[in-house]
């Protein structure tokens, strides 16, 4: 057992690790015990807040403005979901997770089918220009949002898309689209030629290839993307601010009613602790290639 | 060139080749086209014309932004932002990334940390708010000061007590005098009112006023109110004695030269006093206030707040980007320098980090963008009081152009403000990924 254990410590000379005698290990895990402790308490005060909000949502409306949420640890019975019961029967908050979760999936598979089709022509189809048009949708990368709201506010008003969740869906595809094209594209072109070649022998079209071949092969890229741009969209705020008036998601539902921030926590504390479930549901289940995606994105 | 051999089918072959590359193409180049390329041309021209759009007035848009006061808050702010946050998060991501791997639980503290990455900036900023709340029974943070502050500084017993007559004079901070000077054998009757029963001691009883001693000075600290009222000054039946409290002897010259503390009837006794005139006074650690939380939502300290809630959020995303740099290190080169005998810090200072300087520099400008685009989490953590105060880039350009000003022209210079700072960093970002692929 002790073996085992010892693996994760990086002991380079294999006769070391075997000889070291038990009073040395018994010295190594007391010195870093004051180590162990700060990085709990880090780790608590990372925690704290998020339960905070909890804890706060379980508060019922007389109490959540005179005690703190941490009264519920002396005093659990104090709990209630009461809160959440009358955030169900509230229809502007319902209506604004239904509105988020059509969003979400609308603005993560347009892009995604969207960005696989591009990112397979310019990873495998052969035209005139075409590593220069990549490039130019890669520079595309450097335009922030705000770029857009102004125009788009006009022309949304002009074609009558105005606070549509059709509006909020495609303005999304199209945000999400050159970093799609660009990690899409990338990983597809490590998918070997032969597999290609011999498909495209055997007479298959491109849209057989693309749909039968190159989607499932390129499905880890394509998850790592989904989960981040699902995330992205379930969590904008900015542009579904702009572009909705009566049709509000979630995040502009809970702003609304912050013109009494104090008197409705009891309204606002469960509608953000359910906004968040759903994003940390995500997280958890797809930790691996959140972090793995995380990574693509940014060092490699 | 020379011709190629054209067999029969190549040139239809070459127009659904260029066809079917369209179809794939086209959905993308409809999208970015109208939604990214379009929107950038026509903000950058929109920029050089006014409000409505009808004049075309060169770069006075661009004059204002530097000469409008909330729109300088804005830009000042942002750099505040600019110069603390990255490094902050680069610096703690660093911190976090090298200590857990010394530790076995490093998975659960990863999660810990990266947790707030999953959940929107605005709800992180709702999170914070309600962290943030002024009133220490409510807000944790301040709370948590609280409990700190208070046991390294009591508070004193009776902060809102005032002298009962003008024969106590002086300030709280000083301590409340006794008005009249004092020597050997005299009595001084201190008493108090606008005490809440609930700050006066349990073990509190009768107050009653000593008789004289001779060569000394003696006195009683009551609670000078009695349902109806009573007589200022006179200490009554039902009028309680107040224990605990603190009263110094002063001599002439206005030092300190003993302290002592009452009784459970409030009185009190300095023995044997030198002759000449003293004073008595109630010292001031009496009326000590108790902590009364910070104000971190009013316009003081708002920017701080909302960057504190900012870092929460991102320093898991340093760290993880970080960590899996310091992962890929070579283990051999960090062994050797410490085979040489190189302590901890000099194998961090000396060979971890300048190792690590290429990831260190992408995490660091990775946050320098997203900083200069900060937005949700300053609408939801700044009330509307404290906006102004809290202003930064992005915030200016939406509240100039959709909330309630309306100006389409100074918004799309703002935004293409925005547009020019981001661009020559992310560039810079683009390429350092390029080279490490």
């Amino acid at each position: 057992m002790a073996g085992a254990a010892q693996r994760a410590e990086p002991v380079p000379i294999a006769v070391a690790r075997e000889r070291e005698p038990f009073s040395r290990r018994l010295v190594r895990l007391f010195s870093k015990a004051p180590l162990n402790a700060l990085l709990l308490f880090i780790a608590v005060l990372w925690l704290v807040p998020t339960l905070g909000l909890f804890l706060t949502s379980l508060l019922p409306e007389d109490i959540v403005s005179a005690e703190g949420w941490w009264t519920t640890f002396s005093e659990p019975s104090l709990t209630t979901l009461e809160n959440y019961s009358d955030l169900l029967s509230n229809e502007d908050i319902t209506s604004a997770l239904v509105t988020t979760l059509i969003v979400a999936i609308g603005g993560t598979a347009i892009p995604i089918l969207v960005g696989a089709m591009a990112g397979y022509a310019f990873a495998w189809l052969e035209f005139p220009g075409r590593d220069w048009i990549f490039l130019l949708v890669v520079a595309l990368l450097v335009v922030p949002l705000q770029m857009a709201l102004i125009p788009m506010f006009s022309f949304y008003n002009d074609v009558g898309l105005f606070d549509t969740a059709l509006s909020l869906i495609l303005f999304h595809s199209a945000f999400g689209l050159p970093f799609a094209i660009f990690l899409l594209r990338n990983f597809f072109i490590g998918i070997p030629r032969d597999l290609l070649e011999s498909a495209r022998i055997d007479g298959a079209s491109e849209l057989r290839i693309f749909v039968r071949l190159i989607l499932p092969l390129g499905l880890p890229a394509i998850a790592s993307l989904a989960i981040f741009q699902f995330l992205w969209t379930w969590n904008d705020f900015l542009v579904a601010l702009t572009f909705g008036r009566d049709t509000q998601v979630i995040t502009v539902a809970i702003f609304s009613q912050f013109r009494a921030f104090g008197s409705n926590i009891d309204l606002i504390a469960p509608a953000a602790f359910v906004s968040l479930v759903v994003p940390l549901g995500v997280f958890f289940a797809f930790q691996r290639y959140f972090v793995q995606g995380l990574l693509a994105g940014s060092v490699k | 060139m020379a011709a190629p051999e054209t067999g029969p089918g190549t040139r239809p072959g070459l127009w659904r080749r260029h066809r079917v590359t369209l179809a794939f193409l086209a959905p993308a180049v409809v999208l970015l086209g109208i939604w990214i390329v379009y929107p950038t041309i026509y903000t950058i021209v929109r920029s050089l014309f006014d409000r409505d759009g009808s004049e075309f007035i060169g770069v006075d848009n661009y004059e204002r932004i530097f000469t409008t006061d909330t729109l300088t808050t804005a830009i000042r702010n942002n750099a505040i932002w600019l110069a603390v946050v990255p490094a902050l998060v680069t610096a703690i991501g660093l911190v976090f990334g090298v200590l857990i791997e010394r530790i076995r639980w490093s998975i659960a503290f990863r999660t810990a940390v990266f947790m707030p990455m999953a959940i929107s900036l605005f709800a992180a900023g709702v999170i914070w708010r309600v962290m943030d709340q002024r009133d220490t029974d409510i807000g944790a943070v301040n709370a948590g000061i609280a409990a700190v502050v208070d046991a390294v500084d009591p508070p004193g017993g009776l902060s809102t007590a005032e002298p009962s007559t003008e024969r106590l004079g002086g300030t709280p901070e000083e301590g409340l005098s006794f008005a009249q000077p004092l020597q050997g054998g005299d009595v001084a009757p201190l008493g108090l009112t606008a005490i809440p029963p609930a700050d006066v001691p349990e073990d509190a009883k009768q107050a009653r006023e000593p008789a004289p001693v001779p060569g000394g000075i003696v006195g009683v600290v009551w609670r000078d109110f009695r349902p109806g009222g009573g007589r200022p000054g006179v200490v009554e039946s039902e009028e309680l004695g107040l224990p605990g409290v603190i009263v110094e002897l002063r001599d002439g010259g206005g030092d300190t030269i003993g302290k002592v503390e009452t009784e459970a009837d409030g009185t009190f006794a300095f023995e044997q006093v030198e002759t000449g005139e003293h004073r008595v006074a109630i010292g001031p650690e009496t009326f000590e206030e108790p902590f009364e939380g910070v104000d971190w939502l009013g316009s003081k300290l708002i920017t701080p707040a909302v960057m504190i809630a900012y870092i929460w959020v991102w320093a898991g995303f340093a760290m993880v980007v970080i960590g899996a740099g310091l992962a890929a290190l070579p283990r051999d080169v960090l062994e050797a320098a410490r085979t040489d005998g190189a302590s901890e810090t000099q194998v961090f200072r000396r060979v971890t980090v300048p190792l690590l300087r290429p990831v260190l520099i992408v995490v660091f400008v990775t946050m320098l963008i997203n900083v200069l685009k900060v937005f949700d989490i300053v609408l939801s953590v700044a009330p509307a009081s404290s906006q102004d105060e809290a202003n930064v880039i992005a915030l200016a350009m939406w509240r100039t152009a959709f909330g309630g000003v309306n100006d389409f022209g100074l918004g799309s210079a703002i935004a293409v403000l925005l547009f020019l700072l981001v661009i020559p960093l992310l560039l810079f970002n683009i390429r350092s990924f390029r080279r490490e692929v």
